[in-house]
């Protein structure tokens, strides 16, 4: 089972985080602490795997950003790191067809903090993809029908929020 | 356009992002928090939009890492924000509100947080519900931070919702995911009866999703209760099949051409669940440890195995088809995805009952895995090649592979090296011990600091185990400690003491060593302790060899101590005494010099050392008595490596199992590994029970086991410091005489501490005779020939009153207390006194010590010469208030019986209490502020003994419970007070109340407080043993054997009070009570 889910910037800054175990918040604090100190250090062409306090983090690094995942002493690295991968790539289809001028790292990085409704998005793609800890989708094309769904829910209710004429508008378009 | 409506977020972010420093990002967040809480703080005028925007700035802030600790219950309580379901537009409004109560509350919170249990009706409203985008966010949420609450109260609908033929895959598969957090946090919610075959149902299930989602809730069911789900095997077999054959998989589902690698992961986890939970079942043993000893069940010819022969060989083709058609391609991830699958086969195969054939393909496999260039392969390589080792027998093939598992111990990945390290540790066996542990030592000096202790403790255990002969070994931990002094922990030199004082063969080499090292110009501290204490008992072994007289040897040894640290010096100073003491003739310079560095250390600040001091000053100014108090230290009793223990409760130990093997194998008679040989000085059996106890490793030795001294150097002195207790009081002669009476013992000044006679004779007890047998425990039934003299009970009721007397009397011994009680310390001296004309000898007395006291005894000789009596002073200290009792294990041998009995000591809790005067004024208040439980107590108590209230008062008195004489104003109705010490709470003052009914004496109401609830508790139960527990009615003469007198806990069934006059009738003495 997947005990955590962090996103850590290359600078050390914390992009995302998900718990599926009760941590603390000192707890937590603590974790993405220590961890990223391990983890930025390790240098490129080394194995993705790192031991830390009788956890095993699985972590890739994309562009500027790392994707850590916090497992179980008897699960499958490989396949965590497929899902990382798997994850990125949903990722990266729906900023893809947000912004196509920029890759989508790019967005990550910027867009995410700047656009916070996107950065939502990548919080309801991990709600899409994971649940408990487990795999729930293996299929792309299902997790992003259902961010694209989710999408349109809020934007509905944004026209909505700023204005009924707006709404008409949006529907007539 | 995104987030137009809320302007006051996107400002804030912004603001984030053009901050310079952190510190610019925190003053900005703290204001922006500051501004948040204010808001939440009217809540009355908050709109729901503002109250989210609120929650999102929350969300955000938590996001860049800053702690937010409040907030949390405006965020559930979005939540259950009202819904419109009659407007469409305003629906999706506030389904984003509640959206926004979902994903904020599961990223702040977590299922220990008490408000979330105030959505959990919301949240069921919202599961039970026709909306799909509400049950989706609620089953998300619970599936990630449900609790037990939720479990209880939320299992059977998600239930439904999982088999619901009219739900939609996006909620079932969600739905199966949440079932199974739920289950995880409480098993009990998934009724098997039924659930079975729903299971197997639905892994007939056309949706990938879904599918995924159930297979991993059934590997979670299969391991909990694998009978009930056997019908799902032949399912998950076909369905690993259909993806391995890559039928019928939509394109969506596969992943780099490969179909769903996840799925085929988790369904070959849920096959060997199946294999490893029959095992786990048989054996009544939980996972992670069949894990370790599957290799064992093998060897019992036990191993579960897929009995249908079609799901059987199917299973065996696909995994055939999975070892042999992964091959090595160029895309990562497609590499990656079809070697998670075969590494998942490959642990399966281990555990499945497979042909050889299938298992030398994976070691091959394995061995060509660690050698290739892809780092993550490798590291797994490594890994599940250690895991092998514990299955299987693959020994003699994983040693093949020696050379490059130790290239990969030099690997730039410290995850890579971990691994080699492991398997390096697991596949040493004595053929391959002298190479592995060398390389471990070669690699120790180059090794992380990240690394150094593990790979010090592991070769300090490997050379333990496999020493090809002993002086190899004393090499090892030298070069150990030279190489990495600072993460050698104590455990480690204390064996290699250890080591060398059994084997006398031994000394002269480690004597020599030790000076070698010391010729080093820096050496670390760790070394230092261990040369000095080598070089004190053994270097007189070397005095022939150059450079080794005992003036240079001292000197060597000097020359250190200004670089050592004060808990050295001790270590030290008991060198130089042992050296002085084996230089004979004495040389009056040496003698000298050493005399003036004690005389300087006589005033040293620091306790150990100035005690020392003066002791070996005074001491080695006697001469010749030094040879006897400063001799060579005896043999430890052999006992388990506490290193090997710290290993295997730290991890898998599977070295330990190649030890076991050896063991069977060869006698190595010079083996380090435990054995069950008998030490010189001490009874196996005890020594093996007092390993319970925790005790360093060295205090052992002289049989004060008990104490919990942490350093080695307190354990060095304790072992000095009690020589030197026995020196004054040797058995002499002129003693014998009165030596042997119980006057002798009970006539001690302190004998008349107890000023109330009138309280004893009330108190003391009725004999009760068929308590004896159980007070006496056998060890086996014919070694215990001897019967005591007197009643053992009766004798430690007495002890409870008074503080000093008889413990125990037999034919042959007599054993004597004398205690003084000082606020939560005690001194008892026991006074063992040989009644025969021939020695006792083997004496052995061991305590066992109630978690709540402190107890440490003196040295205990091995033998009492004819008609002596020695002295063995007994520390006890009171941490915590319990009425447990400390029990004396006693045993000694007189001809060729042995005698064993085990004597509750009468360290009560009565004795550590004072009394103490209240008066009106300081009780009142002090009552009144102690209000009910658990700080104050109260229970009515029947069918006690009846008692007029001064014979109660008198009762008290003699407990230490001082009677507050008018406090009360109802005369039926007493008061006392005491104080109780102990180490952990300060001085506690105890109030204690009873009320009495004139017309009926054996109903008492008895009301205690005190300001420790655990305390108020022990007081209760204690005065109501001492009140409540004899019945009215005379007791039989000869009651059944009470069951419950076990020594360790005799409180319940003996509280009575008796007598000590040994009246035999209890009626009589109640008669004479009333």
């Amino acid at each position: 089972m997947i005990q955590f889910v962090l996103l850590i910037s290359r600078q050390g800054k914390v992009r995302l985080t998900k718990w599926y175990s009760p941590y603390t918040q000192k707890e937590r604090s603590k974790v993405i602490r220590e961890l990223s100190g391990v983890i930025l250090t390790r240098g490129p062409k080394l194995c993705n795997f790192v031991e830390w306090r009788g956890h095993k983090v699985v972590y890739k690094r994309y562009a500027s950003l790392y994707f850590c995942m916090g497992i179980d002493q008897e699960d499958n690295e490989l396949e965590v790191l497929e899902i990382i991968h798997h994850y990125v790539e949903i990722l990266d289809r729906y900023f893809g067809s947000v912004s196509e001028l920029r890759p989508w790292f790019i967005v990550c990085e910027l867009d995410l903090i700047f656009n916070f409704h996107k950065y939502n998005a990548a919080y309801y793609a991990l709600d899409e993809l994971l649940i408990a800890g487990e795999l729930q989708e293996s299929s792309k094309k299902t997790v992003a029908r259902l961010i694209a769904a989710q999408d349109s829910l809020v934007e509905a209710a944004k026209e909505q929020a700023s204005s009924l004429s707006n709404i008409i508008s949006q529907a007539t378009k | 356009m995104a987030l137009s409506g809320m302007r006051g977020l996107s400002v804030f972010i912004s603001d984030i992002r053009n901050c310079q420093n952190k510190e610019q990002e925190r003053l900005r967040v703290d204001k922006e928090l500051g501004n948040v809480r204010t808001r939440f703080k009217n809540e009355k005028g908050l709109t729901p939009y503002e109250k989210k925007k609120y929650v999102w700035k929350m969300l955000y802030i938590y996001m860049l890492g800053y702690d937010v600790d409040f907030g949390h219950m405006e965020a559930v309580s979005l939540i259950s924000a009202p819904k419109y379901p009659e407007k469409q537009v305003a629906l999706q409004s506030i389904g984003t509100t509640n959206m926004v109560g979902y994903i904020v509350t599961s990223s702040l919170l977590n299922e220990n947080h008490d408000f979330l249990r105030l959505a959990i009706n919301t949240v069921r409203n919202d599961i039970i519900g026709r909306n799909e985008t509400f049950q989706c966010l609620a089953l998300t949420m619970v599936g990630n931070i449900g609790g037990r609450e939720f479990a209880e109260s939320l299992a059977p609908d998600v239930q439904k919702l999982l088999i619901s033929s009219s739900c939609r895959p996006l909620v079932r598969k969600k739905a199966a995911l949440c079932l199974l957090r739920l289950f995880r946090k409480n098993p009990d919610v998934v009724n098997v009866d039924g659930w079975s075959d729903r299971m197997a149902q639905l892994l007939d299930e056309r949706d990938l999703g879904v599918l995924t989602s159930s297979m991993s809730l059934l590997v979670a069911l299969v391991s909990n209760n694998h009978e009930a789900y056997w019908s799902c095997l032949p399912k998950c077999v076909k369905t690993l099949e259909r993806l391995a054959r890559n039928q019928d998989i939509p394109q969506e589902y596969t992943y780099y051409g490969i179909p769903s690698p996840w799925l085929q992961v988790s369904v070959c986890v849920c096959v060997c669940n199946f294999l490893l939970s029959v095992i786990s079942h048989t054996f009544r043993k939980r996972k992670n440890e069949i894990l370790r000893e599957v290799k064992t069940m093998r060897a019992l010819q036990y191993f579960p195995t897929v009995e249908d022969p079609n799901t059987r060989r199917s299973l065996f083709e696909v995994l055939q088809r999975i070892l042999m058609g992964t091959d090595v391609v160029k895309n990562v991830n497609k590499n990656n995805a079809s070697h998670a699958v075969l590494f998942e086969a490959l642990a399966l195969v281990m555990h499945l009952d497979a042909e050889n054939e299938m298992m030398s393909q994976c070691v091959a496999l394995l061995g060509k895995f660690i050698a290739v260039r892809e780092p993550n392969i490798r590291y797994l390589g490594l890994e599940n090649m250690t895991r092998m080792l514990m299955v299987t027998d693959v020994h003699d093939i994983i040693k093949r592979h020696q050379a490059q598992i130790i290239t990969s111990l030099k690997d730039p990945d410290i995850s890579i090296r971990r691994r080699a390290l492991d398997l390096l540790y697991g596949m040493c066996d004595v053929s391959n011990a002298k190479d592995i542990v060398e390389e471990l030592l070669q690699y120790l000096s180059t090794a992380d600091f990240a690394m150094r202790e593990e790979l010090s403790l592991k070769a300090a255990i490997l050379a333990e185990k496999f020493a090809p002969d002993l002086s190899w070994y004393v090499d090892v931990i030298l070069q150990l400690i030279d190489k990495a002094g600072d993460f050698v922990s104590d455990d480690i030199w204390f064996r290699v003491v250890q080591f060398v004082t059994n084997n006398e063969d031994l000394q002269p080499y480690a004597a020599a060593k030790a000076r070698e090292y010391l010729d080093k110009p820096a050496i670390h501290e760790t070394m230092v302790k261990v040369s000095a204490y080598l070089l004190g008992e053994y270097s007189h072994l070397l005095a022939r060899r150059p450079g080794c007289s005992p003036k240079e040897i001292f000197s060597a040894i000097h020359e250190k101590l200004p670089t050592v640290s004060t808990t050295t010096i001790p270590i030290l100073l008991s060198t130089y005494a042992k050296i002085l003491m084996h230089t004979q003739p004495p040389d009056p310079e040496l003698q000298k010099h050493v005399w003036a560095i004690f005389s300087k250390y006589e005033s040293c600040i620091d306790v150990e050392i100035q005690q020392r001091a003066i002791e070996y000053f005074a001491l080695s100014s006697k001469g010749a008595a030094l040879m006897d108090i400063l001799a060579e230290m005896p043999k430890f009793p052999e006992r388990q490596s506490a290193l090997i223990k710290k290993a295997e409760v730290a991890e898998v130990d599977t070295a330990e199992q190649s030890a076991i093997k050896l063991r069977a194998q060869q006698h190595m008679t010079n083996a380090l590994v435990v054995t069950d040989q008998h030490s010189s000085n001490g009874t196996p059996q005890s020594v093996g029970q007092l390993s319970l106890v925790k005790i360093p490793s060295i205090s052992g030795d002289v049989g004060s086991s008990c104490q919990e001294h942490t350093s080695a150097d307190q354990e060095l002195s304790q072992a000095n410091g009690t020589l030197a207790t026995v020196d004054p009081q040797p058995p002499s002669a002129d003693l014998l005489g009165d030596l042997l009476g119980p006057l002798a013992i009970e006539g001690l000044p302190g004998a008349a501490v107890l000023s109330e006679p009138n309280a004893v004779s009330g108190l003391e007890g009725v004999p009760i005779p068929a308590d004896d047998a159980a007070a006496i425990v056998p060890v086996e039934k014919d070694t215990n020939s001897v019967q005591p003299i007197g009643n053992i009970n009766e004798r430690f009721y007495a002890l409870c009153l008074k503080d000093s007397g008889v413990l125990y009397e037999d034919p042959n011994i007599q054993i004597g207390i004398k205690a003084e009680w000082r606020a939560q310390h005690g001194r008892l001296v026991l006074f063992l006194g040989n009644k025969n004309t021939f020695p006792l000898l083997s004496v052995q007395a061991l305590i066992l010590p109630p978690v709540h006291l402190k107890i440490e005894l003196s040295l205990v000789p091995e033998t009492i010469p004819p008609r002596a009596q020695v002295q063995c002073p007994l520390e006890v200290m009171n941490l915590h208030p319990s009425r447990d009792v400390a029990v004396l294990d006693f045993s000694y041998k007189c001809g060729t019986s042995m005698a064993n009995v085990k004597l509750r000591l009468p360290a009560v809790l009565n004795k550590f209490l004072q009394p103490i005067t209240v008066s009106a004024e300081e009780f009142f208040p002090q009552w009144r502020s102690l209000s009910g439980p658990p700080l104050k107590l109260q229970e009515v108590v029947r069918g006690v003994r009846p008692l007029s209230l001064i014979d109660m008062a008198n009762i008290f008195t003699s407990f230490q419970l001082t009677v507050c004489q008018g406090l009360d104003p109802n005369p039926n109705n007493l008061i006392a007070s005491t104080t109780f010490y102990s180490e952990t709470i300060r001085p506690m003052l105890c109030l204690i109340r009873i009320e009495t009914d004139p017309t009926d004496r054996t109903q008492l109401r008895i009301t205690v407080a005190s300001g420790d609830p655990t305390l108020t508790f022990e007081l209760m139960e204690f005065i109501k043993e001492q009140l409540a527990g004899i019945p009215t009615a005379p007791r039989p003469p000869a009651p059944p054997a009470a069951p419950g007198a076990q020594p360790t806990n005799p409180a319940a069934p003996v509280a009575q009070p008796t007598n000590p006059a040994a009246l035999t009738d209890p009626g009589d003495l109640l008669a004479g009570l009333l």
